[in-house]
């Protein structure tokens, strides 16, 4: 009788969570690919789509917004406004969902051969982030149309709020596709979250009308939204270099960020990192058990 | 837990499965609606423990062929993933050597919408291979699977024969020391079929540790040395072939 050294065995089924996905990263981008190829597979129109959908949502809320509710004639270039708070949202909202499913709408590969789970919702935001890029080229095109002409910081403050939103959609994507598995109430606590998320940040509204409707109180609360962060952020950097000429009436153009906006900014990572922890942990909590609750 | 394992086997353990549980929750209610309704009725609202493996040991070293045996619900399918890792045991131990892939259910990751050719390399990267070794290996899994000129087709438009022969040909490539096989050599016809004992075999003169499920007594007697019987749950036999086969045959439904 001999006894086993256990250091040259692996555990099955045992990962290092999202980091596996560096290992896996060929099979991330395949499963991307097949996100990419099947999304308009069978429709005359493929992509077409991507550029349609918002585009008529868009003119609706323009109508409605900009119109009805008179605040083209409060804020200029208001449809720039407008469209680069919107795709923003949009963004995450698509990228949120789709995370949100990844597991259970994978429910044969889960089942049955095992890989590091955290691929699928990871593949479902890239996949949104990829939808997203015929929005920001329609965005890129309006604001040239706008006179848009971008200085470092506005590209960086660019990429730090799409930064953002991908790391805000992996935290939560993480932490509801792992408790979809088990209560699909998730799903539809998501769908929640996704409803308010245009109407919680300054989409449709500037945020000078919270601070002058309800107070600054309630501004605090409402930019601790990291959603809210990332929007400015984007009307930072697509919105305020058309404005900037009318400084002589703060009201209509940009009037600069909420204050302590750079706490505000590194509230967000600060908040986005956390809940990338605890959607990761939670993640890994209900992985143990995912090949039996599908 | 102690942090070493007697060898059992005569030969280094491929697969070590020790003194593992699985148990199952069988819920009776499906609702809060449902369990509250029940509640009032006097009926049972909370979920019964189910207990799919109990206490299962037995370790495989490296280069057996060994099959498991056992009547629909006694836990085979169970104990292959969770040598795969697709379920963790509730109590107890796992532990494989070296790279172990899969032949459960083969075609779980193919796309009908993608063509042959794309589902060939999603479902090989599932298994773990790299690009370069998809690469080097494509044409001989086409050739294996006979799919010929179709590969460039839909998978939705194959049959289902052609679509199990080139989910088989994509598992069979995969570079690997350990094989789990469920139930899949049902594959295609009789030529086929024999065509894929045959390269089973040819894995196992490899050096392949091979875990079979099978109820196919004929195929398991073929290819496998050893029997391990699985029987309410439990090991009830584990010994050479010949005589798991006639347990199995003797043993009351």
């Amino acid at each position: 009788m001999t006894t086993i050294d256990l250091n040259d065995y692996d555990v099955p089924g045992r990962s290092r969570g999202i980091l596996d996905v560096i290992r896996w990263r060929y099979l991330l981008t395949l499963l991307v690919r097949k996100g990419t190829a099947t999304r308009y597979r069978n429709s005359t129109l493929g992509w077409t789509w991507s550029y349609v959908k918002p585009l008529i949502q868009f003119f609706i809320y323009f109508v409605v917004m900009g119109f009805i509710f008179g605040m083209d004639r409060g804020t200029d270039n208001f449809p720039l406004y407008l469209f680069s708070g919107f795709i923003t949202v949009q963004f995450f909202n698509e990228a949120f969902g789709n995370a949100t499913t990844a597991i259970v709408g994978n429910k044969a590969l889960v089942r049955k051969i095992y890989l590091p789970r955290e691929l699928f919702p990871l593949a479902a935001i890239i996949n949104a982030f990829i939808h997203f890029l015929p929005q920001l080229a329609i965005l890129v095109v309006v604001a040239l149309i706008y006179g848009w002409i971008p200085n470092l910081l506005e590209i960086g403050a660019l990429l730090l709020g799409l930064a953002l939103i991908g790391l805000l959609a992996l935290g939560l994507g993480l932490l509801f596709a792992g408790l979809n598995v088990r209560f699909r109430d998730a799903e539809n606590f998501a769908e929640i979250i996704r409803q308010l998320a245009t109407w919680a940040s300054p989409v449709l509204y500037t945020w000078q009308l919270i601070q002058e409707h309800l107070g600054n109180a309630v501004l605090y609360v409402y930019m601790c939204n990291p959603i809210t962060v990332a929007v400015e952020l984007m009307h930072f950097a697509f919105w305020s270099p058309t404005v900037r000429a009318n400084d002589d009436d703060y009201t209509r153009g940009w009037a600069g960020f909420a204050p302590h906006f750079e706490f505000y900014i590194l509230g967000a990572v600060v908040v986005g990192i956390l809940l990338l922890v605890i959607g990761q942990s939670v993640f890994r909590r209900f992985e143990r058990t995912f090949a039996q609750d599908l | 837990m102690s942090d070493t394992i007697t060898q059992t086997s005569d030969k280094t353990p491929a697969i070590i499965v020790d003194h593992v549980t699985k148990t199952f929750l069988k819920r009776n209610t499906h609702s809060l609606k449902e369990a509250f309704v029940g509640w009032t009725k006097g009926k049972k609202v909370r979920a019964d423990v189910f207990h799919a493996l109990d206490d299962v040991s037995f370790q495989i070293g490296e280069g057996e062929s060994v099959a498991v045996l056992g009547f629909n619900g006694s836990g085979k399918s169970t104990t292959l993933k969770m040598v795969s890792g697709v379920m963790q045991p509730d109590q107890g131990r796992v532990f494989t050597k070296g790279r172990v892939a899969g032949l459960i259910e083969v075609g779980a990751g193919f796309h009908p919408d993608l063509s042959g050719r794309e589902n060939v390399y999603l479902n090989a990267a599932i298994l773990g291979m790299s690009k370069e070794q998809i690469d080097a290996r494509f044409d001989d899994i086409v050739e294996f699977s006979e799919i010929g000129d179709f590969i460039e087709q839909e998978v939705k438009h194959y049959s289902s024969g052609m679509f199990m022969r080139l989910a088989f040909a994509v598992a069979i490539h995969v570079d690997l020391d350990v094989l789990l096989v469920d139930e899949v050599l049902a594959v295609g016809d009789e030529a086929f079929r024999k065509k894929c004992s045959d390269k089973l075999k040819e894995l196992a003169q490899q050096g392949v540790t091979m875990l079979i499920v099978s109820h196919s007594m004929g195929m398991v007697q073929d290819l496998c040395t050893r029997g391990i019987v699985i029987h309410e749950h439990k090991v009830l036999f584990d010994g050479p072939i010949k005589e798991a086969v006639q347990i199995i045959r003797t043993t009351p439904h």
